[in-house]
């Protein structure tokens, strides 16, 4: 994993989050679980304006395979998702940090971010 | 934990970096670059699969065309003088479908293949029921299997020196015996191709010498999409011991027309009411989502299940299988997270000849 970038933060269910300049939140799935759903064929993404709390269900994604809840690694309010992702959820594949994000948030607590995982902490994760 | 069986492809499969998967404790590959890729490339050109998890049995001596008549709900006697294959299922006594397979007949021989995960269980059965024939049943451990399948497949193999060009002859569900090899134009992916079953030792080479041909190696992963998309029934998804022919689709392979033939599960079909059973239908997704097994569906007279459901490369949209009450019209909802979505009922085939 090493060109995960060094600013992004994990859970151990392989979702990542960004604090961006204006204090809100980020968040995608992993390169690691873009890989491991393979051919991603189809996301349901939160509505704008929901409360959704650290760890808790805030998407689906389905591959040809499997289909995979998406946690909130950090609790908030969606305030803007990715709906590009409706017509090409093949995006997550090919660039699963920058072009493939799901949605984006207001955090309700910012110290939850301490409780993430690094990327050097997640990537032992991954090779378990 | 216990050791997972290997084909004597595993390391042919690790040398391409193959995602590698625990199926019914053999360890086969599942993707090797994109499932997608692969599927495109059995539908445009030619894919290669190592099926060789599958269990292959030859017979020797007795009365085996009895046998058949007896095991086989097909009627064996539609190959016994032909170089073919036969598609068919094992029941048992009360009519459930132990096993779907295919039976081969050629140069006088016959051939038989079944799934992986009944391995244990046929071969109880056929060595059961071969005793009273005076038939020998030898499991072909020795033996593995290469599907080579697509538009392309036939003309690829045909380059293949070491591939009888004998198979040139075959049409399809004809096959043919070159010494211990059976050449067998039969697949399980909706295209045109071809099966070869043949001893391990020289499987690995024919295997190479076929993607040196071009043709691209598969995974079970577009195996179950391309199989879907051709509308056939997976054993252990679409039917199990539970269900009879005729709610899994399969009543075209019940042969009664000789009525002095007294098969295994007969006279348990005979008491059912073949109109008034569930059937098998295809569903098409209209709303936004991937149909998965164990999906609840409703229609206008009754309500089903979904048995096999994927995300179809070709239609660009959700497929799946599923056995539904009776009186379905053409359209019906299905419930995919306490959502109901539209669904449209077609026909299973939904794709022919690898065309929409």
């Amino acid at each position: 994993m090493s060109d995960t970038p060094g600013d992004l933060k994990f859970l151990s269910s392989h979702e990542w989050v960004r604090v961006e300049a204006d204090g809100s939140v980020t968040v995608g799935i992993s390169d690691h679980a873009q890989d491991l759903l393979g051919d991603i064929v189809f996301v349901e993404l939160p509505e704008i304006g929901l409360s959704v709390d650290a760890e808790n269900d805030a998407a689906i994604v389905e591959s040809v395979k499997a289909a995979s809840d998406v946690c909130s690694p950090i609790s908030g309010e969606v305030t803007e998702v990715n709906s590009m992702l409706e017509d090409q959820p093949e995006i997550i594949n090919s660039s699963p940090y920058e072009d493939g994000w799901f949605y984006k948030m207001t955090p309700s607590d910012l110290g939850e971010i301490d409780n993430l995982l690094s990327p050097e902490d997640y990537s032992e994760v991954c090779e378990v | 934990m216990t050791q997972l069986n290997k084909t004597a492809l595993h390391s042919s499969h690790e040398k391409l970096s193959a995602k590698m998967v625990n199926f019914a404790q053999w360890e086969m590959p599942i993707t090797y670059s994109s499932l997608m890729e692969e599927h495109y490339a059995v539908r445009k050109s030619a894919g290669i699969f190592d099926v060789s998890h599958m269990a292959v049995f030859d017979f020797n001596g007795g009365n085996q065309i009895s046998f058949f008549e007896k095991i086989f709900a097909n009627d064996i006697k539609k190959i016994a003088n032909e170089n073919k294959a036969l598609y068919g299922v094992l029941l048992n006594d009360n009519g459930g479908i132990l096993d779907d397979l295919i039976i081969y007949h050629a140069n006088d021989k016959f051939r038989l293949v079944s799934n992986c995960s009944t391995r244990e269980q046929n071969a109880n059965w056929y060595k059961k029921h071969a005793a009273k024939f005076g038939v020998d049943v030898i499991e072909r451990q020795d033996m593995g299997i290469l599907a080579i399948q697509g538009p392309k497949a036939i003309k690829k193999i045909l380059a293949i020196n070491e591939v009888s060009s004998e198979i040139m002859k075959l049409d399809p569900f004809e096959c043919i015996f070159s010494g211990d090899h059976l050449y067998a134009r039969t697949g399980y992916t909706g295209e045109d191709g071809l099966e070869l079953i043949v001893p391990n030792d020289v499987i690995v080479n024919l295997w190479d010498l076929a993607l040196a041909e071009g043709c691209t190696p598969i995974g079970l992963g577009a195996r179950d999409t391309l199989r879907l998309e051709a509308g056939l029934n997976l054993y252990g998804n679409d039917m199990t011991e539970n269900n009879h022919p005729y709610e899994s689709n399969l009543a075209w392979t019940i042969d009664m027309k000789d009525e002095s033939r007294n098969f295994i599960g007969k006279q348990a079909l005979l008491s059912i009411n073949k109109d008034k059973c569930k059937k098998i239908i295809g569903v098409v997704l209209k709303d936004r989502g991937v149909l998965r097994p164990g999906y609840e569906i409703t229609h206008a007279q009754g309500k089903g299940i979904i048995l096999s459901g994927t995300y179809s490369p070709t239609l660009e949209a959700s497929i799946g299988l599923a056995r539904v009450d009776p009186g379905y019209g053409d359209t019906g909802q299905v419930t995919i997270r306490h959502k109901e979505l539209n669904i449209n009922f077609v026909s299973p085939r939904f794709l022919r000849q690898g065309k929409i």
